[in-house]
């Protein structure tokens, strides 16, 4: 059941991206098989959020390439991406702050890519935002908040979910439950890229982890494969890096 | 029993500065442009209303179905083909490209239509009175820009709270990035948004032309009253815009029975100390406020 589909899903090539004169990525590639978990780790600033941005159409790459099930997506605009099942839930959440919950969630499905993930399916999955649907998304808990961009980006019926950072600034309990709302997404067959701090956390959810070092690919393998010190030696660089720091 | 009658003509007027202020007030809330050929463009729909009714022969009420139309798709070019750039490179652009278009519609309708001043054919509606009480004249013509201006404004609220379209211009309006992030196609939403904008001020033009005359320069004093009816009721709500423009309505006509001099310098006092003591304007604050509050 979780061996990995020989075609990728997503598959992430040579990427560099810049802001300015910065440079956020260094050739970073990655490839997400169908129906996996992959835990996007790093410290600050290695370039996660530039990554999810990157593959949502947010940010575009000065080079490298973007396939999704086969099909170039590198040059093609955010609402391209998402009716070809691309879906982000951003960092910070950004709901739009005068709209109703329900509105939130409606404006997701603005490119959807298919009528598969309808209001009535997704308050199944958040039985909470039911009872809020008419409350303005400015006046929920950091919680519900979450729940609502999660919503709104399975409002769009993405195959590839992107989440970054959902635990951010939430007690861990509404952490867990969040994950238990992944959990079930996952057994419906949705596939997950995750930024996730809590390194335990990622490796007990996710399949695969791949962790980010100043914006280049320091360690990529399915979870199974690696320690927790190996995944922390990457993550803050090995030996003399980190003498140097 | 005259000051009844100019504070009933002040509403009216205000109705008119409403009418115009809308579509001013649509696209600084949506797109955060300022668009300083509003105005001008105001007075475009007026000329063209007035070439349509002579060739025609017919009061420009029956040309609205087709003139409106016309302004609404005369309003995507500017969106696509300038705006929209401008838009790209911060905000002093736009303001800047938007006043070239004002200095390049009043030269050219200069050109084409010399500065003598027109009037537009209103027929029966433009000399229909009535009364209230013995002493108040009501002109059915302001009454009607009055009405047109509660009719536009309920309806632009009405596409905003309850269709998808109007769900996707105030996602917009919160937040531009985002709302590209989750798949809305943003260059099409603004070109409608813009076209609904110069067709309200089609509209607005086909009134001042009726109650009044114009000439290629009028659009500068019209933004100017469109835009201080925008401050005042507050950025960006709709409802306000129509406060803003009944307020200075109300002050000039008021004002200009005691003073006819001071009437226009009275509304600019007005707004000069609504911006002083709300800078916000007077029904944007507690959103503003309410905003800020949870998100961020």
């Amino acid at each position: 059941m979780t061996s990995p589909a020989p075609d990728p899903l997503l598959d992430v090539s040579g990427l560099d991206v810049f802001y300015g004169d910065f440079q956020a990525l260094f050739g970073v590639s990655l490839s997400v098989a169908g129906g996996r978990a992959t835990a996007l780790v790093g410290a600050n600033g290695a370039g996660k959020t530039t990554l999810l941005r990157t593959i949502a159409g947010a940010q575009p790459p000065a080079a490298g390439s973007v396939r999704y099930r086969g099909q170039d997506l590198t040059a093609a605009p955010p609402h391209r991406r998402i009716s070809a099942g691309i879906a982000l839930v951003p960092e910070g959440r950004k709901l739009f702050g005068s709209l109703t919950v329900e509105e939130n969630i409606q404006v997701g499905a603005a490119a959807a890519a298919s009528a598969d993930w309808p209001l009535r399916r997704i308050y199944h999955v958040f039985p909470m935002l039911a009872r809020r649907r008419g409350q303005r998304a400015s006046t929920l808990s950091g919680g519900e908040q979450q729940a609502v961009a999660i919503a709104r980006a399975l409002a769009a019926a993405p195959t590839l979910l992107l989440l970054d950072e959902i635990s951010l600034g939430l007690a861990p309990r509404v952490v867990g439950e969040l994950y238990q709302t992944l959990t079930a997404l996952r057994a419906e067959g949705a596939t997950l890229l995750i930024v996730e701090q809590d390194l335990r956390r990622a490796m007990t959810e996710c399949d695969d982890l791949v962790c980010l070092l100043e914006g280049r690919v320091a360690l990529a393998a399915p979870v199974p494969a690696v320690t927790r010190e190996q995944v922390v030696a990457a993550y803050f660089g090995e030996g003399t890096r980190r003498a140097a720091k | 029993m005259s000051w009844v009658d100019s504070v009933i003509q002040g509403l009216l007027l205000g109705g008119q500065y409403a009418l115009i202020a809308c579509g001013l007030s649509l696209a600084f809330g949506v797109m955060r442009i300022v668009n300083l050929a509003h105005g001008d463009l105001a007075v475009c729909g007026a000329y063209l209303a007035l070439v349509m009714s002579s060739a025609l022969g017919a009061p420009v009420w029956y040309l609205l179905p087709l003139l409106l139309p016309i302004a609404f798709l005369a309003g995507l070019a500017p969106q696509v083909l300038l705006f929209g750039r401008a838009l790209r490179h911060g905000v002093l652009a736009p303001v800047l490209v938007t006043f070239g278009l004002s200095v390049m519609i009043e030269n050219l309708l200069q050109v084409a239509a010399t500065s003598d001043p027109r009037g537009l054919n209103g027929g029966e509606l433009a000399l229909a009175s009535f009364h209230i009480g013995r002493q108040i004249t009501v002109s059915w013509l302001f009454m009607a820009a009055f009405l047109t201006a509660c009719a536009v404004l309920s309806g632009l609220q009405l596409l905003l709270s309850r269709t998808s379209w109007g769900r996707k211009v105030r996602a917009t309006a919160d937040d531009l990035d985002t709302a590209r992030l989750v798949g809305i196609r943003v260059r099409p939403l603004f070109a409608t948004v813009m076209g609904i904008a110069v067709a309200t001020a089609a509209l607005a033009g086909v009134f001042i032309g009726t109650i009044g005359t114009f000439d290629p320069y009028q659009g500068t004093n019209t933004l100017i009253f469109a835009f201080e009816a925008v401050v005042i009721g507050g950025i960006g709500s709709l409802w306000g815009t129509l406060i803003g423009g009944m307020a200075l309505g109300v002050t000039q006509v008021v004002v200009g029975q005691i003073n006819q001099a001071y009437a226009v310098l009275a509304v600019h006092l007005l707004f000069l100390a609504v911006l002083a003591v709300r800078p916000n304007g007077l029904f944007a604050g507690h959103q503003a406020a309410r905003e800020a509050g949870a998100l961020r």
